[in-house]
């Protein structure tokens, strides 16, 4: 078989320093663990590095079952960014919970591994390899924190959740290998191209399963009942890295496998679809608005901005896809920025998540308080904010496809979720009281993670330009 | 203007934001100079606004002093700013009360750097928003300044302040999220009929579209719109806010963000689509006088003195919507020109409230009277403004009314009658209010150590009523620079009825954007 290793190399760099990461732990002292957050910033670094010189590079190995294009490249960006400021943002806080950094940092770096396959999987079983690697990183990720209850809990749950939703997955990857003779995406597209006068019910069902167990990974309603305990109780650093990076990874499957290769299928479940979408907006922004924790309260935005995403995947063609690719990376320096705002606040291993938490934080931390502020109004789509781009391409798709009516109820949705994004500015510059003198993580590295964040969020919405042109350019590599 | 890089309307709005970031940098402790230089930045604004002013071309009913920079041109979007003799004014209101707001801050003790940055962000988001040649741009700019006002509401509000802040944004969001994607719509149509994508306004205004097509994107322009004039049953947000701000918040949004929903009515949902407009002329009259009528008659029975101004900015703006969808030329000059009135009258009544409340810290009315003989100079400035307010002739409030009434008598007769009783009820409570607050003894023994105006508060006023009393008297150079502007928005209209409908070919599938 012929087998060019270059398009393994993003993936196989972040492996490589998991590795070391993970066997440089047992030799090294306790106080100089901080080290392994380093080598694995080093590694991710590399990883970009290598990112950025391939671009444009469209080639396959394995029997084209891997296939690094500008999509996947795209994805492995996004992938690592937040990889990185996760790693950035847990320096301090791994010490204050008594989570083990060696293992911390080498199972960020193992999921980051599983991701970066999902994106450039070109086969349904390669899809499954990387989403296993991702996955089961990520459940013990959840509960790694051990003296918390909650921690173990949502560890649980999100196995459990996550267990079922890979037996709908596999099961309907079967059903499509029945119909189609191959899990190869390129053998299935052709396969469904060809002119003929029957296709079997069953890849229908395959094609359903497949819908349902990607509704479970990205936390689409009603296959959502997971993500609010499970993103709770998780550490809040891998909090962050569950809502964008996992969710962007699941997204990236998706929109590989159903957007283009199976599109032919797309007049059977344009109909779902809208209804998912529909559904994971609304009831995602109206859980959000009651829920007494930010922490919760980001878990339903999450959800809601599920929602927004799947717009763009029922707007579809060009400008659906790329403007899903272009939320999912203005979505994640907000959501990721909010969630390191909330690390700050954690004070010897006890969390505060609650909107009190944040009361008179406006003028005790200014600049972690205009942050806060900068990523909420991000999220609830304020201009001249990434949020704001974001939602502007994702609805704009929509009435180019002549969903004027789904762009309706989506903008309706963001004036639901002004509600409770408001709130926790409310509570920061127009409460008194709250969060006492020494209560934060201080971490220069934390700090550095969410003025990263806080950059990006304006960067995206004042000069959108660039990230805009990559996405166009990632998604027309699919072609 | 392509000779300077940075082009004079730019300069106008990058003077404030400037003052902004530079505030940043000053300690907190450092008051005076904080204040000082907020008001440097503004007056500095104003100062270049003069000069704007001065190199006007009054018999251009054009767009002058264009800037143009590409943006994203793969979408089609550019800043681009320019004004014309309607928005000259209204940048001129702005650039001229906000120095006088950042004056009367001086008694703010909370916070300040925050409230004087807040102030200086919400000055450019004003302007900018009266400039803006492109919707997207202009919409960027309508929801900045949402921002900023939110937060002082919120921070330096009074009792109610959350409450008033959270209904303000959600109000005016619930707004201008439905015109976003009325905006989009619109330049989506753009591209299927020329093939270009665009959001520049001038260009937008040469899209024809089918009736019910334009009916349904006026309703989401005019609902935003309406929100923010506001158009009876929209305002209900409007007591809260004005009433729970601090004065100067009170003041720019009577002042100048109510004339945000009157422009955008004139300069985007009027000529956008003109045959919508006329098709819904008939109801939004009727709204606008029952908002006249409706708006004196609860100003009459306001035990609250800033309560009672701000409904009769409900009645007054309704005066304004009366003159502009009258769609002639004494309308439509009427109804700027009563922009500009209301929002120094208004304005000036805010402050005065203001004034009377720093002393006494109560705003009722029965909790006053008799100031004049203890306050005998803030007596005469109330006297002066609520005339004005009124439209006695000789003072600026009279000529707007006058030509409204004109314009809109030759449309609708019998609204319009309706729409003068509400001058009668105007000056019933106003005058009503007057006399319980100045007149008569002087009963509450609180009201006997009063002091009167300070300079500063003296130099807030001054500048205000001489500008009333010039409106008044000589309007000439106003109404002037404003016609050639109203009538090319006009004949647009009327062109506009006249031009073959856009068809509805290729509306799903294929669509070129331009540049790729």
């Amino acid at each position: 078989m012929d087998a060019s290793l270059i398009p393994l190399l993003p993936g196989a760099q972040v492996l490589l320093t998991a590795l070391v990461v993970m066997l440089l732990d047992l030799f090294i002292d306790e106080h100089e663990r901080g080290l392994l957050a380093w080598i694995s910033l080093l590694g991710l670094a590399l990883c970009g590095a290598e990112a950025i010189l391939l671009w444009g590079s469209s080639e396959g190995t394995f029997g084209d079952t891997l296939l690094l294009d500008n999509f996947a490249l795209f994805f492995t960006q996004i992938f690592i960014a937040v990889a990185a400021l996760t790693v950035l943002s847990s320096m301090r806080y791994v010490r204050e919970t008594g989570i083990h950094e060696g293992e911390f940092y080498s199972l960020i770096l193992f999921a980051t591994t599983g991701m970066i396959v999902m994106a450039a999987a070109n086969d349904l079983m390669v899809f499954f390899l990387g989403l296993e690697t991702m996955s089961v990183a990520v459940y013990v990720l959840t509960g790694m924190w051990r003296s918390s209850a909650r921690s173990s809990e949502a560890a649980m749950k999100y196995f459990l959740m996550g267990a079922f939703a890979t037996g709908f997955l596999l099961y309907g990857i079967a059903l499509i290998y029945g119909a189609t003779g191959s899990t190869n995406l390129n053998q299935i597209s052709a396969y469904l191209l060809e002119p003929q006068g029957q296709w079997p019910p069953y890849l229908f069902v395959g094609g359903l399963l497949l819908l349902v167990g990607f509704g479970f990974k990205v936390g689409a309603v009603p296959f959502h009942f997971w993500i609010p305990d499970v993103y709770e109780g998780a550490p809040t650093p891998v909090t962050g890295f569950m809502a964008v990076a996992v969710k962007a990874a699941a997204f990236a499957a998706w929109a590989r496998i159903l957007m283009h290769e199976l599109s032919p299928l797309d007049s059977d479940w344009a109909l779902p679809l809208r209804v998912l979408a529909i559904a994971t907006m609304t009831i995602g922004n109206l859980l959000a608005i009651s829920q007494p924790s930010v922490k919760r309260m980001l878990a339903y935005s999450s959800i809601a901005h599920a929602g927004y995403l799947l717009i763009g995947i029922v707007a579809g063609e060009e400008w659906g896809s790329t403007s899903l690719l272009f939320y999912l990376a203005t979505y994640a320096p907000a959501t990721f920025g909010a969630f390191a705002v909330i690390t700050l606040l954690t004070e010897q291993d006890k969390p505060k998540e609650d909107y009190g938490h944040f009361a008179g934080l406006g003028f005790k931390r200014p600049f972690v308080a205009m942050a806060m502020s900068l990523f909420m109004l991000s999220l609830a789509g304020f201009p001249p904010l990434a949020g704001f781009t974001g939602k502007f391409h994702i609805f704009r798709s929509a009435i180019i496809a002549g969903h004027t009516d789904l762009a309706i109820i989506g903008v309706l949705n963001s004036l639901l979720s002004v509600i409770y994004y408001l709130r926790v500015i409310v509570m920061m510059y127009m409460n008194e009281g709250g969060v006492k003198g020494k209560s934060f993580i201080e971490s220069p590295y934390l700090y550095t993670a969410v003025g990263l964040a806080a950059a990006a969020t304006i960067y995206l919405g004042v000069l959108p330009m660039r990230t805009l042109e990559w996405s166009r350019s990632a998604f027309s590599s699919l072609f | 203007m392509s000779q300077f890089a940075v082009g004079h309307l730019s300069l106008i709005l990058l003077i404030p934001l400037v003052g902004a970031v530079v505030l940043l940098l000053i300690p907190r402790q450092q008051r005076q100079v904080l204040l000082t230089v907020s008001l440097l930045f503004s007056l500095a604004a104003f100062v270049w606004s003069m000069r704007l002013f001065q190199a006007f071309d009054a018999g251009n009913g054009d767009m002058q002093f264009v800037e143009r920079v590409t943006w994203m041109p793969a979408f089609g979007i550019a800043y681009i700013v320019g004004i014309d003799g309607i928005s000259l004014f209204l940048v001129l209101l702005t650039t001229f009360l906000m120095p006088l707001a950042i004056l009367a801050s001086w008694p703010v003790r909370e916070k300040i750097k925050e409230y004087l940055f807040f102030m200086l962000v919400l000055e450019t988001g004003m302007l900018g928003a009266f400039v803006a040649l492109d919707l997207f741009l202009f919409y960027i700019f309508w929801e900045v300044m949402l921002v900023p006002m939110y937060f002082l509401i919120g921070i330096w509000g009074g009792a109610r302040r959350i409450y008033a802040a959270l209904k303000f944004v959600v109000y005016t969001m619930a707004g201008s999220l439905l015109m976003l994607v009325a905006i989009i719509y619109l330049a989506t149509r753009y591209a299927h009929v020329h093939q270009v994508l665009t959001f520049d306004l001038l260009q937008l205004y040469n899209l024809h579209l089918p009736v019910n097509e334009q009916t349904w994107l006026f309703l989401a322009f005019a609902l935003s719109f309406a929100i923010k004039v506001p158009l009876f049953p929209f305002h209900t947000w409007l007591p809260d806010a004005h009433v729970e701000a601090p004065t100067a918040g009170s003041v720019i949004l009577a002042g100048i963000l109510l004339k945000m929903g009157t422009y955008g009515f004139l300069r985007f949902a009027i000529p956008l689509f003109p045959n919508a407009a006329l098709a819904m002329a008939p109801v939004i009259i009727a709204l606008a006088v029952i908002g006249i009528l409706y708006g004196a008659a609860v100003a009459m029975m306001q035990a609250d003195f800033k309560k009672l101004v701000a409904y009769s900015s409900v009645s007054h703006l309704g005066f304004v919507m009366l003159g502009l969808f009258a769609l002639n030329i004494q309308g439509i000059q009427g109804g700027i020109y009563q922009m500009i009135s209301h929002g120094l009258s208004t304005g000036a009544l805010f402050f005065l409230v203001g004034m009377i409340y720093d002393r006494r810290h109560t705003r009722m009315i029965d909790d006053f009277g008799g100031l004049w003989q203890q306050m005998p100079v803030f007596s005469v400035f109330l006297l002066i403004v609520t005339f004005a307010s009124i439209g006695l002739p000789g003072l600026n409030g009279f000529i707007g009314e006058f030509l409204i009434l004109l314009g809109a008598f030759s449309v609708t007769p019998g609204w319009t009658a309706a729409a003068a009783c509400g001058i009668i009820l105007g000056a019933i409570y106003m005058l009503w209010m007057l006399r319980r607050l100045i007149f008569g003894p002087l009963t509450h023994p609180e009201n006997q150590k009063l002091v009167d105006l300070s300079h500063r508060e003296l130099l807030i006023l001054a500048p205000i009523v001489a500008l009333i009393l010039i409106m008044g008297v000589y309007p000439q150079p106003f109404l002037s620079r404003m016609q050639p502007s109203v009538d090319l928005t006009l004949k647009r209209i009327v062109t506009s009825q006249a031009a073959p409908v856009a068809t509805n070919h290729g509306t799903s599938g294929e669509m070129k954007t331009d540049g790729r």
